[in-house]
């Protein structure tokens, strides 16, 4: 007999009992870290830990999941979560992100609106946003805690001290329910206003900093600025070189040693569901051949 | 700035009885003391004497084992500092007070430039322009020295006597009514010193600060301050006008403390 020896999305009922109050704390304190016992996981810590367990917590049966990787369903990270709660909890995955009703992203919110019952998990590596600045973390709770955050526009004085502007590009801070600042984790300030207001649940789970954090639906969530330098949104002038979208957010590809590239959707769902609809950009001119893959 | 007419005939901070014990160790034993707005106090005595003890209790940063420390708030309320909340302490400590450190790394952020380390008092209580930020912090290198066009370099590209200043002008943007500086010429050499000296007089009386310096150094208790306490195993052995103290010791050890001064 080779049957599975382990539970139900891998975690044991206790441990995901343990990671629910954490999230359930986390929930009702929109933007505070709340601790958990964070377990080994069968992948290193930088791969996702803390997500997979919030994952593992959360997942039913009767969910379906998609994991995304840079907003890109088809790298080694993205299809090996996937595979994981494939084979240990047996639930349906995508890679559609109006099917799913549990999203794992890393550095990406999906392009599509999410909705009411979805949940978003981020995979966070460093959940402290003052980390940085203060090293010390009795002194960054009690800056917390106590509401002092002068220090995070510290960072932004710097960047337009530095280069004009607030060049922080990502991990761009943000308060939360207007009272606790937090680290939205690696993902593009692109990605910063869509967090704001939210139908969809967002979860935050950091395995090597044992932290959890959340953003429950319709929460207030403003980008940290100065009133003379507003906060932007930051992507590449160009329209997605596949399918010609004017509003998502790109990635820069090298395509020789001459300093060709190409600019393209980071988000292959949302890149590949405007290709099926007949969008085209300049450098898609066949039609598009491959089917979805899955 | 202060207002001086109103709030200077009462007084602005008050040490009653205090007292710290390490177990049997008396590091500080019953000081009681007023200071008024505008007074400059310094605290002098050798190495050991509670002279550091004493200032932290008085900036709220060691609990007293005995005695308490009022002060008195904006709003003209005397207020024991024991009884504040944590909140307000850490509010107090970084709005109406100022503390300089000896040694300039503990008072600064040495990785970020100088115009933040100015500005970083002022985005605390809100500020949120940052235009009005930098032309703050750039009026106030200025006023303790630096040329403005250094702001944005990073403190630990500054020499020691620059350092000091920049703490000082960290410390005073906000306008504080009380300092509290601990040997601030310490570990200056002398040219420099007299300079540091020379500036933090002038931004005393222009400001009507109080300030509470501890320094084992006669000279800087001289040149600085309105009255001297010298302390000596934990007591204050002796209190009066600097002049005074200086000129005319009452006590033996006072008298050799002076005494030990080089002539010039």
């Amino acid at each position: 007999m080779n049957a599975p020896t382990y539970n139900f999305a891998y975690l044991d009922e206790q441990t995901k009992r343990m990671i629910r109050r954490a999230i359930l704390k986390a929930i009702a304190i929109p933007g505070y870290q709340v601790p958990f016992a964070s377990r080994e996981m069968p992948m290193p810590y930088g791969w996702g830990t803390g997500g997979v367990q919030v994952t593992a917590a959360i997942l039913g049966p009767h969910d379906v999941l998609k994991v995304i990787d840079q907003g890109s369903d088809d790298t080694t990270n993205a299809i090996s979560i996937r595979k994981f709660f494939a084979k240990t909890a047996g639930v349906e995955t995508t890679t559609s992100t109006e099917e799913a009703s549990v999203i794992q992203t890393r550095h990406r919110i999906p392009e599509a609106p999410l909705r009411e019952g979805q949940v978003l998990v981020f995979q966070v590596p460093i959940p402290e946003p003052l980390r940085f600045l203060e090293p010390r973390e009795t002194e960054t709770r009690r800056m917390h805690a106590l509401a002092e955050y002068g220090l995070m526009h510290v960072k932004l004085y710097e960047d337009i001290a530095r280069f004009g502007h607030i060049a922080t590009s990502y991990a761009y801070p943000v308060k939360v329910n207007a009272r606790y600042v937090m680290d939205p984790s690696p993902t593009p300030k692109f990605d910063n206003p869509k967090m704001d207001n939210c139908p969809a649940l967002q979860l935050f789970g950091a395995g090597r900093e044992k932290r959890i954090y959340a953003i429950p639906p319709y929460t207030s969530v403003v980008s940290l600025d100065f009133e003379d330098h507003p906060f932007t949104r930051y992507k590449f002038d160009a329209p997605c070189a596949l399918c010609g979208a004017e509003d998502s957010y790109l990635d820069e590809i090298v395509t020789d040693d001459k300093g060709s590239r190409m600019f393209v959707c980071s988000d292959t769902d949302y890149c590949e569901g405007r290709q099926a609809a007949g969008h085209r950009g300049v450098e898609n001119a066949a039609p598009h051949k491959e089917g979805a893959h899955g | 700035m202060v207002d001086m007419n109103s709030a200077s005939d009462q007084p602005l901070l008050v040490a009653e009885e205090l007292g710290k014990s390490y177990g049997r160790l008396a590091a500080c034993r019953d000081v009681s003391f007023v200071l008024y707005p505008g007074e400059v106090l310094a605290i002098v005595g050798e190495s050991g004497s509670g002279k550091s003890t004493l200032l932290q209790m008085l900036s709220a940063q060691l609990a007293p084992s005995a005695g308490r420390v009022s002060y008195r708030m904006r709003d003209g309320v005397l207020r024991s500092l024991a009884d504040l909340g944590e909140a307000e302490r850490r509010f107090l400590f970084r709005t109406d007070w100022g503390y300089v450190h000896q040694d300039p790394a503990q008072g600064l952020r040495m990785a970020v430039s100088a115009g933040a380390n100015v500005g970083e008092r002022l985005m605390a209580i809100g500020w949120n322009n940052y235009g009005r930020i930098r032309q703050t912090a750039s009026s106030w290198l200025q006023r303790v020295e630096i040329d403005a066009a250094r702001i944005d370099d990073a403190p630990r590209t500054y020499s020691g006597g620059m350092r000091q200043r920049l703490q000082i002008a960290r410390n005073l943007v906000t306008e504080p009514r009380l300092v509290f500086m601990d040997e601030p010429t310490g570990g200056l050499d002398v040219s420099v010193q007299a300079r540091l000296l020379d500036l933090m007089r002038s931004l005393v009386n222009e400001l009507g600060l109080a300030a509470i310096v501890v320094t084992h150094d006669l000279a800087v208790a001289r040149l600085l301050s309105h009255r001297v306490m010298v302390m000596k195993e934990g007591r204050v052995i002796e209190t009066g006008l600097t002049d005074q103290v200086l000129d005319d010791p009452r006590e033996p050890y006072t008298q050799l403390l002076v005494s030990s001064i080089l002539p010039p």
